[in-house]
């Protein structure tokens, strides 16, 4: 298990730490914020990353994708994270792409993967329909009629649901809310009659949405993978999408510490700078220690994605429970030890602390992960 | 050299299969260790000869050079030998101060003849050593020690007394800092000595610890003569050689609790509290373990990493982390154990969990304290002045 990176993957993070340096970071996301832009995203990095390929990173090549798997990809995930980058990167080339890969019909992944790979189909994810994530929970149905399915029900924090041309709505075929068995997902367009979406912004200042679905009706060939049996699909798409998360919150709590870090070094107190204190100096030597402990988790992870996906469910569980528990206290700690500057909105610390909650609460916080890593484990 | 390190691995294997006896092919207790040295007494005649066996072939220690005895191995070579072995359950032959500390830090720092007298007889087992370092008034302020060493020409007098000097009852040589220059400047007037312990004037106490029992002692000097040739490196200049060993120590401390064959604390806790429809029993105590797991793969997961970084990329500045995490994570997981277990790990036998735990106690204090790990992490690498 190879827990550095290679040349290609070490080519990748320098480049994603290249173009984010130019074009995101947390002014580019304040601006956003400020001018109150309806995508939440700049276009311009858009396009620069689709210049790049990146929606392509996890698509194989031979449909119109790069290949590189999913380490290469936490590379671009943990300097998204540094940055603050907002993009449909995450919706869409990574939790999108994997599961048409992974459950699409050889025309489906024929006609939409090249389009991902080219940045010109944006997809998202409609999975929860209560606050706290329960993949199970899934009271939105889909009947079937005269060889068609009518889709009724509700969804919400569809990260991206606000802009994606194409929703994957998880929904219910048999069973009751709760229930593994019974689950079917289903390509939908989002302007489909019967769609409502209405755009809900978040703290960290991106945008996520609620969806009404009335009377939709989905025809036959919108079905991606097996009726009943979505939930399998789900569950890996789940760990991909939480593995990277993962690695971007591993970029949020280094980028929080390094801007910590630098606070230490330069405030000056009682005459010296505030690092000098043994108090602060402690607890930011057990940060630093808790976020190198999860650099490994998360490069574990990925490379578990890419070499040995049998295991993914336990290394992605536990990478992420961890990544939720250390970008709390990284952020957590960033404000207490920027004191009151820390507090403004005026300093960009409060960007990463609330970036950090949306990402650590997306897809299960680090309560959900232990009590399935736990589960996994046999007890 | 790919095929090398296969025809490598053959022939280890063979001459393993063919050398290593049955009863040392078993998992091994703490009581099972074989520390060699001159008042050693083998437990049984299968591991006298598992030792002498290896140590003819200097596998022992693997990676020495031949010409003191050792296996002259390449780091891969070794790597493979540690596979096979642990492929067979193979008991580690010997383990010492020796392999671990003095050997390594004469092979670096000392004179050709300090070599040749050393090194075999810790290659061999012959002699066990001990280390002389934390002083009654010189524990976490390690530098500001003050047994003296006096210059009488071709030979020192040493006076002054030593304490949590590990098995020192139990040695035969000690590797000892102490003052051979000035006290103006803390760091540079130390030398690092080696004497034996037979040397008039030594005498060693055990402590009883909190655990009821003694692994360390206070070691007491009392005009002990050390000749000048039994110097490691420069006179004076023993601070150097005395932070590598730290270093070392720091790493092998670290890495405790993940002794291969060990139960897991999920399945300690499985079988003291039971399972209810697949979850253990005690939820609260259930979200504990879960996290220690966790906690305790990322510290295996890291040492994998920092391991493959300095193959890699040649650097490496985690031996303070890994030590203060290592040894906080091993307190917890006998609190945990105390918690799973209840009375029953409580009861005050020589085989019962409680002994266990009092002794974790001391993780993260010998070696240097937490907090001094902490420190270090802070000056050296985060740059806090």
């Amino acid at each position: 298990m190879q827990l550095v990176l290679n040349e290609d993957e070490q080519m990748v993070r320098k480049s994603a730490a290249e173009l984010l340096a130019d074009l995101a970071g947390p002014g580019v996301l304040r601006k956003l914020r400020d001018n109150d832009n309806p995508q939440g995203y700049s276009a311009e990095l858009w396009q620069q990353m689709i210049a790049l390929g990146w929606p392509g990173v996890l698509i194989s090549e031979q449909r119109g994708g790069l290949g590189l798997g999913h380490v290469a990809m936490g590379q671009i995930s943990e300097q998204v994270g540094c940055a603050l980058a907002s993009s449909p990167l995450f919706a869409t080339a990574i939790v999108g792409a994997s599961a048409l890969t992974l459950a699409g019909t050889e025309q489906q992944k024929a006609e939409l993967l090249p389009a991902v790979a080219l940045g010109k189909l944006t997809l998202a994810l409609a999975l929860d329909e209560t606050p706290r994530h329960d993949p199970t929970r899934i009271a939105a149905t889909a009947k079937p009629s005269d060889g068609v399915y009518q889709l009724n029900g509700f969804k919400s924090f569809v990260v991206d649901g606000d802009i994606a041309d194409q929703l994957i709505v998880a929904a219910r075929t048999s069973g009751e809310p709760g229930a593994n068995h019974g689950i079917t997902l289903f390509l939908v367009p989002r302007k489909a009659k019967g769609v409502e979406v209405s755009r809900t912004p978040m703290v960290d200042s991106r945008s996520a949405a609620d969806i009404r679905f009335a009377n939709v009706t989905v025809a036959a060939d919108q079905i991606l993978g097996t009726v009943d049996q979505g939930f399998a699909t789900l569950d890996a798409v789940l760990n991909i999408a939480n593995a990277h998360l993962a690695a971007e919150l591993l970029g949020i709590a280094s980028e929080s510490f390094r801007r910590t870090l630098e606070y230490l070094k330069d405030r000056k107190q009682f005459g010296v700078p505030i690092g000098s204190f043994q108090a602060l100096q402690h607890r930011a030597a057990i940060l630093w220690t808790e976020i190198e402990l999860c650099k490994s988790l998360v490069i574990r992870a990925l490379r578990g994605l890419d070499d040995s996906p049998e295991k993914a469910g336990v290394l992605t569980s536990m990478a992420k429970a961890k990544l939720c528990k250390v970008a709390e206290l990284a952020t957590n700690e960033g404000i207490q030890m920027h004191g009151g500057i820390g507090m403004t909105d005026q300093f960009d610390m409060g960007f990463f602390l609330k970036r950090a909650r949306v990402a650590q609460a997306l897809f299960g916080d680090q309560r959900f992960h232990l009590n399935r890593f736990a589960r996994l484990s046999g007890y | 050299m790919m095929q090398n390190l296969t025809a490598f691995r053959q022939g280890t294997r063979a001459w393993l299969e063919d050398n290593c006896p049955r009863s040392m092919r078993t998992p091994m207790s703490e009581q099972d260790r074989c520390w060699g040295g001159r008042k050693f007494t083998f437990q049984s005649a299968d591991q006298k000869l598992w030792l002498q066996r290896m140590a003819a072939r200097g596998w022992t220690t693997p990676t020495w050079p031949k010409e003191y005895g050792g296996g002259g191995l390449s780091k891969d070579e070794a790597k493979v030998l540690q596979e096979e072995m642990a492929a067979m359950t193979a008991r580690a032959p010997l383990q010492s101060f020796g392999i671990w500390m003095i050997g390594p830090a004469i092979l670096q720092f000392g004179s050709e003849a300090l070599k040749q007298e050393h090194l075999p007889p810790i290659v061999r087992g012959e002699i066990r050593w001990c280390q002389g370092y934390s002083e009654p008034n010189a524990g976490s302020d390690l530098a500001g020690l003050q047994t003296r060493a006096e210059d009488r020409g071709d030979h020192f007098m040493v006076n002054g007394q030593k304490v949590w000097t590990t098995y020192a009852d139990r040695a035969d040589w000690m590797f000892c800092l102490v003052r051979t220059g000035t006290e103006a400047n803390k760091h540079s007037g130390i030398s690092l000595v080696l004497f034996d312990m037979e040397t008039p004037g030594v005498m060693a106490r055990p402590i009883r610890l909190i655990s009821g029992s003694s692994q360390f002692c206070e070691t007491f000097l009392e005009n002990v003569r050390v000749e000048k040739h039994q110097v490691v490196g420069e006179i004076n200049n023993g601070w150097t050689i005395a932070k590598y060993l730290l270093t070392h120590e720091r790493e092998m401390i670290g890495s405790i609790g993940s002794a291969p064959g060990e139960k897991s604390l999920a399945d300690e806790a499985i079988a003291a509290v039971g399972l209810q429809s697949g979850r253990l029993a005690d939820e609260l105590l259930r979200a504990e373990v879960a996290q220690w797991e966790i906690d305790f793969s990322s510290q295996q997961l890291t040492m994998e990493r920092v391991r493959a970084e300095i193959a890699t990329f040649g650097v490496g500045n985690t031996s303070a982390m890994l030590k203060y995490y290592g040894t906080e994570l091993n307190i917890r997981r006998h609190e945990l154990l105390i918690a799973l277990q209840g009375s029953a790990a409580l009861s005050w036998r020589e085989d019962s969990e409680a002994r266990l735990w009092l002794r974790s106690k001391g993780n993260s204090i010998e070696g240097g304290t937490s907090e001094v790990q902490l420190n270090i992490i802070a000056k050296r690498i985060l740059g806090l002045g």
